[in-house]
């Protein structure tokens, strides 16, 4: 403990982090939060019902956080994929049994997102029933609802990525939904998989709309979310 | 302000010192109550959020470190195009959707149900209906209750003219439900639960339970050719 406090004294420590030590008073709590690039998105003050497990349920949060772990996860399973026929699944064999860890990292990157689909859509209907779109926050309802179809599409783009049995009919059967639109579905259908079935360019496509598109938009999204709900007098 | 909202009027003689002040609260007024809004108790964000932030994402972290330690993520064998499965499942997420397709038409269920949903959820905060959700059987409740029932009756007639029954036996269900505070005037605590539900509420409570209810039915209880089977 004592080499800690030494450590947290010294020139390299107090030049790195701004914050002055030790924290005693409410305003040096307050500088906690001013100082921090990550932290100062928070106000200095919350409101004790607002973090309260009761009132949210942590919903939001724990989205978040899995779209964290989401992102750590998915990262590293870019470093043993390749957007191609066969190799993207004979990539998924050896992350089970060749890559150190490779089968646990996979488990954890399908759980969260199907656990992030779940907590997204209950998130929703917590913010429905507490009446929490309510004036000023109309706005931020409904790039919520852009948030949750997001959520949705990178866990849809995300499935055909293994390319074994179960992903493959799984998005045929959603790409054949949208054949129906009316005058313009083939076109969208041809537009998503890059062909008129199942191939080599759907898998860069999902690909590059799974890794890169679709979340550059929800990080853009989920930070607009995060500033409206401050602005709106939340909680953040 | 507090005063006045407690009925206490300080009484001076002296109009310079203590004036009369009046506050008047129409009965339209749009915002809620202000009162309490001034007594909430603020306390410091650090360390009482962080810390329950740290807590969280450790738990979340924990529980899924958990979880993927003991279930294993599905793999299939190679994609065949030759080869469909029997049947062929979406996503879960999307199960709801499929068994919609089963029994209307394509362009129904697949495109404009959806469309529906999405606009229907984006436009909830601009409508005085969600705003003020006044509990549905406060005013004019005979004339709700015959519109009510006109519409359901609708839902379950067009739900049974498509072979719909996983939506037509919920929705009878749930009528019931929503009616029965109207005609039921004993007062325990579901029943005012019951009671105080406003239209808003009852229709994301239709929605939900029709969504869960379909992807439970996608997922364990269809079988080949999308025929209904036993998941046990």
């Amino acid at each position: 403990m004592k080499k800690i406090e030494w450590l947290m004294n010294t020139k390299i420590w107090r030049s790195i982090f701004r914050t002055k030590l030790p924290i005693s008073t409410n305003l040096d709590r307050s500088l906690v939060i001013f100082n921090s690039l990550t932290l100062h998105i928070h106000p200095v003050k919350v409101r004790e019902k607002a973090i309260c497990f009761s009132y949210t349920f942590y919903l939001g949060m724990i989205s978040f956080f899995l779209f964290v772990i989401l992102i750590v996860t998915g990262i590293l399973l870019m470093l043993y994929y390749q957007p191609a026929i066969p190799n993207a699944y004979q990539n998924m064999k050896d992350i089970q049994y060749v890559v150190s860890n490779g089968t646990f990292l996979r488990n954890m990157h399908r759980w969260s997102a199907h656990l992030m689909v779940f907590t997204v859509f209950l998130h929703m209907l917590r913010v429905f029933f507490k009446g929490a779109y309510k004036p000023p926050r109309e706005f931020n309802w409904i790039i919520g609802v852009i948030l949750l179809l997001l959520t949705l599409l990178l866990s849809y783009t995300g499935y055909l990525l293994p390319y074994d049995q179960l992903s493959y009919w799984a998005v045929t059967v959603g790409a054949n939904i949208v054949k129906y639109v009316p005058f313009i579905g083939t076109k969208i259908r041809f537009l998503l998989l890059g062909g008129n079935q199942i191939g080599d360019y759907t898998l860069v496509r999902f690909y590059v709309l799974h890794c890169v598109i679709l979340p550059s938009v929800m990080l853009l999204l989920v930070a607009l979310h995060f500033w409206r709900i401050r602005k709106d007098g939340g909680l953040l | 302000m507090k005063d006045i909202i407690k009925n206490k009027v300080e009484i001076s003689d002296d109009p310079s010192t203590v004036p009369r002040r009046i506050a008047v609260f129409p009965e339209k007024t749009p915002v809620r109550f202000e009162e309490e809004k001034t007594e909430e108790k603020l306390v410091m964000t650090f360390p009482n959020l962080i810390i329950r932030e740290v807590i969280c994402f450790q738990i979340v972290v924990i529980i899924l470190t958990l979880i993927s330690l003991f279930i294993n993520a599905p793999l299939e064998e190679l994609a065949n195009p030759q080869n469909t499965p029997n049947p062929a499942k979406a996503p879960w997420y999307f199960l709801g959707l499929q068994e919609l397709l089963h029994s209307f038409p394509p362009i129904v269920a697949g495109v404009l149900l959806p469309m529906l949903v999405v606009i229907a959820l984006i436009i909830i905060p601009y409508f005085n209906v969600n705003i003020k959700k006044e509990s549905l059987w406060r005013n004019n409740s005979k004339i709700k209750l015959i519109n009510f029932s006109a519409v359901i009756l609708t839902l379950v007639a067009v739900s049974i003219l498509f072979d719909a029954y996983s939506i037509a036996v919920p929705t009878i269900l749930f009528y019931v439900l929503v009616i029965l505070p109207y005609f039921v005037k004993k007062k325990n605590r579901l029943m005012s639960w019951l009671y105080e539900r406003s239209l808003s509420d009852w229709i994301m409570i239709w929605f939900v339970s029709i969504a869960s209810i379909l992807t439970v039915i996608g997922t364990y209880f269809r079988g080949p050719g999308w025929s209904w089977v036993w998941p046990w």
